[in-house]
């Protein structure tokens, strides 16, 4: 082994191009990973640390720049020699066949004859050496979030890689689950590997890296050991000196105290009447499973209530029941006549992506419409809401596929609050949003929630909920809690625990 | 899968509901490149197989439009079971039903027309042709509405099941004319001619032009209004380009409104079916329709899913085969050429379209 | 009794002569599905291959005739996977596309060089070819056991390709993309790949059941002589829930629905209508469709579109 082998980083990418169309994406972005250690990338939402990652996983071709593999410049072209360099990745959105068993997702990828009694046998071995509790035999669509993403990883683990990438991993998890998660990074990084650790969030960053590099606007600001940097100027580099502190604060999920800040953001009056009500509610889906069971929640006008929960906890079809999009199949709901709602899933489930936005805001309603649709009176509407909600558009004429994220969402956003409605239910809000559009976009909530509309909402980011809402609730496995306004009861009443 | 009829459609043609004239203009280009692109096609098929591709090309024109038969007898009769099963594929498609079956519901259109004739006897004009073609319409509505149950109460691919379905439509037509509806000699596999009284009236002196025809064109105006200006066509709409959406922010009874545009595509295959037996064979038998209900499915995607632009693509597709007809008696070409030359517009389409979508992708990309 | 025994007999042997052209296509179309590909252009694959097999045959042999058949089941094969897995433009569309481009084809082609002269092509077939001792087992021997040797080849295929789906990484592979691709990518696979070998396999299965039907069966080509079996394969797939041996049975089934015709003009029951009888292997796809295990045995990416890179 010669000398600049043994100093050589594990990875290094350098000055990296990334290129879509005529905007980009990455812009000089570098990163260096050295053995032995856990390196997170910070950024915001868009900054581009998943496309810098996928670049190095070789999903992407970067346009320009150079990565080197222990030293030596080598093209990643596929994940496929991605993993032949010993670079794995587990996605933020899973990559599991769900009906496959464990062993088979495990086995994908290989050449040559498969035995599966010899696939299960070894990931019982590798679960079992990397203390990740994981049954082979199980089929994937059987597992626990937590468990997939252990499938995920041991997936990675049975390629022997020695870069494991992470991207936000703990964004899906309950806090005592997401502190477990990083015992093992550290355990992993400690035994000789590294870790690319992709996170918004500074509180996961700096409990368990030894390197910090913070991305924005595709660039790289900062490149630090954890030990010599603060959250002030970690969240100065991730979203510039025009951010306003508020926002930075729980979008980061920096230690601000969050009761305070509630308490300072919220009219003195929360006696308004009762407006969005259910009341022993079950839900029972198409397989029979019961998801929501016995429920019981209320929002009165003029408050923001906040609901928090681990995925698959029943919280989607929870707030279809309150935003009247789903009967539940036992106990009573009380609805206002006209219940705004806006989904996760934009793309999905509020969008025609290639309709044009007159035709988008036309869709509010259509249900119940009868007659000729009047499109004079509609174009007018749209434009009364690109105007109010600031939405950035060529015109009303324009498909929705042809706003940015943000822009779509404050489109969806207006067209739900356009008439006043007395409720508003809303999932998510800000997923996949930069820091400029989730300021708008709670500014638009808190607005609602001051001239007196009902809001619901779910967030899968404890920080975020306890920073918007007045009041929270906390959903564990169908069952619905109220809770108080603390972070480490929120955290523990989401895996089940009763300490309410 | 059950709203991926959506991704039939481009960017261009959900918002078709309102066309500017630029684009109406652009609808125009559209049609014209098609036919340049048929006939340019046409002479390096005729050219490979060695034919004489002038012979050819000019029986063709002959065919279709040589004469005042040509154009009413032949090409004009042939466009109208292909624009109105064309109009029953648009109104599937754009409620994201992939209804292959256009087929199967035609034949029991005809076949439900053909029972009443049955049944009815040589009565009345005015009592029977309305009740014929009512009933082709039931029939065909009734057909696809089994397809409709099938994905609604238990999620089976409608794909599938309409070519199920399809065949077996043909087997139950089959043994109509063989059974049930036989004409009284039992020789002939087919059944008793329609008398000249109970035939559709014709539009034209001189021709075989029969109110089908005025038919066709009045429906498909109608589903051009029905689609832009009316709160129903837009459900239909907002389904097919996204049934979640439709749902969840429009709050849109997706399943009411997909089983009525499946029953209705199916009900406009059965009208094609009764006019063509009540305006143009008179008769059932095993070879009914040489597929109209297949090649409904290229001219509604030639026209863009656009009602109007069905008149316009039925024409063109009327227009070759009756041509065919000719340049296989005149000129010796075979006339399923003009198979190939539909498949590979078709093709063309496709490829277009992708390679348009492709580009705005790029586009927003670099939004 | 013995006229009993002929009958059956007889009827078993029209079953699996029946069934092999369309286990051909059927198997090959699984595979197929299986990797979230539905080609409603088999139909054009099968005539193609009887073109291809018959002008073959009529050259250099009956053998040749196979490879040929096979091959021009490829081909045209292979423009459906340039714009439906190359492209990703809609499966259903360009099946259809494909099938009426190889009807015209064909149907041009033939009619072109040879039928308009009026001569009918007849070409070389292969007979029977009763393999000793197994042909012999009462009742289903002959019928299983003494067929054309092209029969045999099914007979190992559907095995291997089951053992080959169920105990190989490119087994796995090919389900996963069916199932989930991005799960594939992220495991290294390449969907286009994928889809497009089992696209050209299904091609060539396809070309096969075409040659099959002239060189072992019809003895000539006939202009749409594949008669709809592409789309009866697609019913097949169905019945068969995606598996290789169910496949295998469900072909069997269609093919005994159309023996029947033949046994009752045997029997004399002309007067049952046979078309009933064509019927009910359609049926009876709609039903398991609608069954809870039929709807779950289906590939969950069937003919998606909106996949990824690579």
């Amino acid at each position: 082994m010669t000398v600049a082998e043994v100093h050589a980083p594990l990875l290094s990418l350098d000055s990296v191009v990334h290129r879509f169309g005529s905007s980009l994406a990455l812009d000089n972005a570098s990163l260096t990973v050295q053995p032995g250690t856990v390196h997170a990338l910070l950024g915001e939402n868009g900054a581009g640390k998943t496309t810098l990652m996928r670049v190095a996983f070789g999903m992407l071709a970067p346009t320009r720049g150079t990565i080197r593999l222990r030293g030596a410049p080598v093209v990643v072209s596929s994940p496929a020699a991605a993993l032949a360099m010993g670079i794995g990745m587990v996605h933020q959105h899973f990559t599991l066949v769900s009906a496959m068993s464990v062993a088979e997702n495990v086995a994908l990828g290989r050449h040559g004859l498969f035995h599966p009694a010899a696939a299960a046998a070894r990931v019982q071995e590798i679960s079992a050496q990397a203390g990740l509790a994981l049954d082979p035999h199980a089929f994937v669509h059987t597992l626990s979030v937590g468990a997939q993403q252990r499938c995920e990883i041991v997936k990675a683990l049975a390629r022997d890689v020695q870069l494991l990438i992470l991207d936000e991993p703990t964004a899906v998890l309950a806090p005592s689950e997401a502190a477990e998660l990083l015992q093992w990074i550290r355990r992993f990084a400690d035994a000789g590997h590294a870790v690319v650790l992709i996170t918004h969030k500074l509180r996961d960053a700096l409990a368990v890296a030894d390197e910090v590099t913070v991305l924005r606007r595709g660039r790289t600001v900062l490149t630090k050991r954890a030990a010599d940097t603060t959250h002030a100027e970690l969240a100065s580099a991730m979203f510039g000196d025009d951010a306003r502190p508020a926002e930075v604060e729980h979008i980061a999920g920096t230690d601000a105290d969050r009761d305070e800040q509630a308490s300072a953001q919220t009219p003195a009056t929360r006696s308004g009447t009762v407006v969005l009500a259910a009341i022993g509610a079950s839900v029972t889906d198409a397989r029979g499973v019961t998801v929501v069971r016995d429920a019981s929640l209320h929002v009165n006008a003029g408050e923001i209530v906040g609901v928090a929960a681990i995925e698959g906890a029943g919280q989607h079809q929870m707030m279809r029941v309150l935003a009247g999009r789903l009967a539940p199949t036992a106990g009573r709901v009380t609805l206002p006549a006209d219940v705004g709602f806006v989904p996760e899933d934009r793309h999905r489930d509020a969008l025609l992506l290639d309709g044009t936005l007159d035709e988008n805001i036309a869709l509010r309603g259509a249900g119940a419409r009868r007659g000729r649709l009047s499109w004079g009176s509609l174009r007018a509407a749209t434009a009364d809401i690109v105007t109010r909600f600031d939405v950035r558009t060529s015109g009303v004429s324009a498909t929705a596929r042809a706003l940015s994220g943000g822009n779509q969402q404050k489109l969806v956003l207006g067209r739900e609050l356009a008439d006043r409605p007395d409720a508003l239910v809303v999932e998510n809000p800000t997923r996949g949003l930069d820091f400029r559009a989730i300021a708008s976009v709670h500014a638009a909530l808190r607005a609602a929630r001051d001239a007196g509309t009902a809001v619901l909402m779910y967030g899968s980011d404890i920080d975020e909920v306890l920073a918007l809402a007045d009041r929270v609730y906390v959903m564990h496995n169908g069952a619905v809690l109220e809770s108080t306004h603390d972070r480490d009861v929120v955290g523990r009443a989401m895996l089940g625990g009763s300490t309410i | 899968m059950t709203s991926d009829g959506a991704s039939v459609r481009t960017q261009a043609e959900v918002s078709s509901g309102r066309r500017s004239l630029a684009t109406m203009l652009l609808a125009v280009a559209r049609v014209a490149i098609l036919a340049g692109l048929t006939i340019t096609l046409l002479i390096v098929l005729l050219l490979v197989t060695g034919h004489d591709a002038g012979a050819a090309l000019s029986a063709l024109a002959r065919g279709a439009f040589g004469s005042w038969y040509a154009i009413t007898s032949a090409t004009l009769v042939r466009m109208v079971p292909l624009g109105l099963a064309g109009l029953a594929v648009v109104v599937a498609f754009r409620a994201g039903i992939l209804n292959i079956g256009a087929e199967g519901q035609l034949l029991m259109g005809a076949s439900a027309a053909g029972a009443v004739f049955a049944v009815l006897g040589a009565t009345n004009a005015v009592l029977a042709l309305p009740l014929m073609l009512l009933c082709g319409m039931l029939a065909g509505g009734a057909w696809a509405a089994i397809a409709a149950f099938l994905r609604q109460r238990f999620g089976v691919l409608e794909v599938i099941s309409t070519i199920m379905l399809n065949f077996v439509a043909l087997s139950l037509m089959g043994w109509l004319v063989r059974g049930p509806l036989q004409e009284p000699t039992h020789i002939a596999p087919q059944s008793t001619s329609l008398p000249v009284s109970l035939h559709l009236p014709t539009l034209l002196p001189n021709s075989q032009l029969h109110v089908g025809a005025l038919v066709l064109v009045m429906l498909a105006i109608a589903l051009w209004w029905w689609f832009r200006s009316t709160a129903s066509g837009f459900r239909v709409r907002a389904v097919g380009a996204n049934a979640a959406a439709a749902a969840s922010a429009g709050q849109i009874n997706v399943a009411r409104t997909t089983a009525t545009a499946f029953v209705l595509s199916g009900a406009l295959a059965g009208l094609a079916g009764s006019v063509e037996y009540t305006g143009v064979t008179y008769a059932l038998y095993d070879s009914f329709s040489p597929g109209y209900g297949y090649t409904a499915i290229a001219v509604a995607l030639l026209a863009g899913l656009h009602p109007l632009g069905v008149l316009a693509t039925a024409l063109l597709f009327g227009a070759l085969e009756a041509g065919a007809s000719a340049m296989q008696r005149d000129a010796g070409v075979p006339s399923v050429v003009v198979s190939v030359v539909e498949a590979s517009l078709i093709l063309a389409v496709v490829a277009a379209q992708q390679w348009q979508s492709r580009a705005v992708t790029r586009a927003e990309a670099s939004a | 009794m013995i006229a009993d025994m002929s009958l059956t007999s007889g009827f078993l042997d029209a079953t699996v002569r029946w069934a092999t052209p369309l286990a051909f296509a059927a198997l090959g179309e699984c595979v197929s599905e299986r990797a979230g590909v539905i080609n409603i252009g088999l139909e054009g694959a099968i005539i193609c291959g009887a073109l291809g097999a018959t002008v073959a045959a009529g050259i250099a042999g009956v053998g040749a005739g196979f490879v040929a058949g096979a091959l021009a089941g490829v081909f045209i094969a292979a423009i459906f996977a340039l714009f439906a897995v190359w492209m990703r433009a809609d499966q259903i569309i360009t099946g259809t596309a494909i099938t009426m481009l190889s009807l015209g084809l064909t149907g041009t082609i033939y009619a072109t060089y040879y039928g308009a002269n009026g001569v009918a092509l007849s070409t070389p077939t292969i007979h029977p070819l009763p393999i000793p001792g197994l042909s012999a087992i009462p009742i289903v021997g002959g019928a299983l056991f003494a067929q054309p040797a092209i029969t045999y080849l099914l007979y190992v295929l559907v095995p291997v390709v089951a053992w080959w789906m169920a105990r190989t990484h490119a087994g796995l592979a090919l389900r996963a993309v069916g199932e989930h691709p991005e799960a594939a990518i992220a495991a290294g696979i390449k969907p286009r790949r994928v889809q497009a070998a089992a696209v050209l396999f299904a091609g060539a299965t396809a070309g096969l059941a075409g040659a099959t039907l002239v060189l072992a069966q019809a003895g000539t080509f006939v202009e749409g002589m594949s008669a709809g079996r592409g789309f009866i394969a697609i019913a097949i797939v169905v019945l068969g829930r995606w598996r290789p041996w169910g496949v295998a049975g469900a072909a069997l089934l269609f093919g005994a629905a159309n023996a029947l015709q033949s046994l009752f003009q045997a029997m004399g029951w002309e007067h049952i209508p046979y078309q009933l009888f064509l019927v009910v292997p359609y049926v009876l796809t709609l039903v398991v469709l609608a069954g809870a295990s039929g709807r779950a045995a289906a590939p969950a990416a069937l003919s998606r579109r909106d996949i990824g890179a690579s």
